[in-house]
């Protein structure tokens, strides 16, 4: 199970919004010349955008989300769903998605919520946002997707640090006859310490020990309610399961791979992201990286590299699209947008 | 599976290590060139080579390579 089609609903318009701020590798001074060098060789992640203390992740999508709606002529009451995916959010409780309603002015009817999700959180959004507009009937929703992961990274942390910049996005999706998704979805939490941020939640709350530096190695000092990234269980789940994934979408849809126009996935590290889309056997043009210059966002990954890498290709021209996210969770989530027609495609900075 | 090819496998992922220095016995972990981002492309050469998937925790819990050798031996 997990795969299934969603039709009559399409993507109009994606905008992300990036903080100005930059944060080169090149001038970390937890890591030498050296270990930067063949950091930045294995991952492609050269700088970074960093989020100051003001800046939360719902800033960022809410400025992307106004820049969206006013780049489609869109009526704000016209939007009755918006979920928003992060692991981000603004609080503990509420839920960022409602405050995020009244912020941009929607109307009270709207639905919203919060799925925290990362790595496979957009293509998770889409699957759900477009199931409910469907069932619903409602003719106009929007996804707003983004991570400030910044926040729960410690500086002196040379596994993470130089590996995530902040960014948010929103997408905007609309009934259309004849559009369609398909999806391929799946969850495994037996991983789920690869990614983790111990404290903060109900099963650790926050007590003396939460804020203790620990030196984990030379290099990697935190605490417990920083962000663990295993890295080598992280990639050897990524470069089996990013291939299966995908396998399985174009397997059970009988898709033509080369009809694919573009495979954009979730920007983990250059090296995995090589070598899944060497064992798809995928031809390089095909598959856009933004890690050089954004690093990996989280759950805006996907969106951001829309943006930036493909806007003169896709923009307004029908495509077929694969989308795959794969990470924190575990979970991962693989889908095709069919000939996708986007009007939008916008990258702001705050 | 050949011991000798996989000692010039993991001696193939490496830079600027003495291919001489990578036998059986040899404690990766002690060689200078050897970190996390080496560990990462050992995990690739076990896929690309052998079509095993080798954990973070096969490799914390190996010494020397011969370990890393028949953990890969097993499971392929």
């Amino acid at each position: 199970m997990a795969t299934f089609s969603v039709k009559d609903i399409a993507i109009k318009g994606i905008s992300c919004c990036v903080p100005k701020d930059v944060e080169r590798n090149i001038d970390l001074d937890i890591l030498t010349q050296e270990e930067i060098q063949k950091f930045i060789e294995v991952t492609g992640v050269e700088e970074r955008r960093i989020a100051t203390k003001e800046i939360c992740t719902s800033d960022l999508c809410c400025e992307a989300a106004e820049k969206l709606i006013k780049d489609l002529n869109w009526q704000k009451e016209e939007i009755e769903i918006l979920v928003f995916v992060s692991q981000t959010g603004d609080y503990i409780l509420p839920v960022s998605a409602s405050i995020l309603q009244d912020r941009l002015g929607l109307s009270t009817n709207c639905i919203a919520f919060d799925v925290p999700l990362g790595c496979s959180g957009y293509v998770y959004g889409l699957s759900i946002l477009t199931s409910m507009m469907k069932t619903t009937g409602i003719k106009k929703g929007l996804l707003l997707a983004g991570d400030t992961i910044s926040k729960i990274i410690s500086k002196t942390d040379k596994s993470t640090l130089p590996l995530f910049g902040d960014a948010g996005s929103a997408t905007a999706l609309e009934f259309s006859d004849g559009a369609e998704f398909s999806f391929d979805l799946g969850s495994d939490g037996s991983g789920y310490k690869t990614i983790i941020v111990p404290d903060g939640g109900s099963r650790n709350r926050i007590n003396n020990d939460s804020l203790q530096i620990q030196t984990i190695e030379k290099g990697i000092e935190r605490t417990s309610c920083d962000l663990v990234l295993d890295g080598m269980d992280v990639f050897s789940f990524g470069i089996t399961q990013g291939p299966k994934t995908v396998n399985k979408l174009i397997a059970d849809f009988k898709i033509d791979k080369d009809q694919v126009d573009y495979f954009v996935f979730h920007q983990a590290n250059m090296m995995m992201n090589k070598m899944i889309a060497k064992k798809l056997k995928l031809p390089a043009e095909k598959v856009p990286y933004s890690l050089k210059n954004f690093g990996n966002t989280s759950s805006a990954t996907i969106p951001l590299t829309i943006v930036s890498e493909l806007k003169e290709a896709i923009l307004n021209k029908p495509s077929n699209i694969i989308m795959c996210g794969f990470g924190v969770g575990l979970s991962w989530g693989t889908m095709l947008a069919k000939d996708c027609k986007i009007e939008s495609l916008e990258l702001i900075e705050l | 599976m050949e011991i000798n090819t996989f000692l010039q496998n993991f001696a193939d992922i490496l830079d600027d290590t003495d291919a001489a220095l990578i036998k059986q016995e040899t404690v990766f972990r002690d060689l200078e060139e050897w970190d996390s981002l080496t560990a990462l492309s050992l995990i690739a050469m076990a896929d690309e080579e052998y079509s095993v998937k080798l954990t973070g925790d096969d490799i914390k819990s190996s010494t020397s390579l011969n370990d890393i050798f028949e953990i890969i031996k097993n499971k392929g």
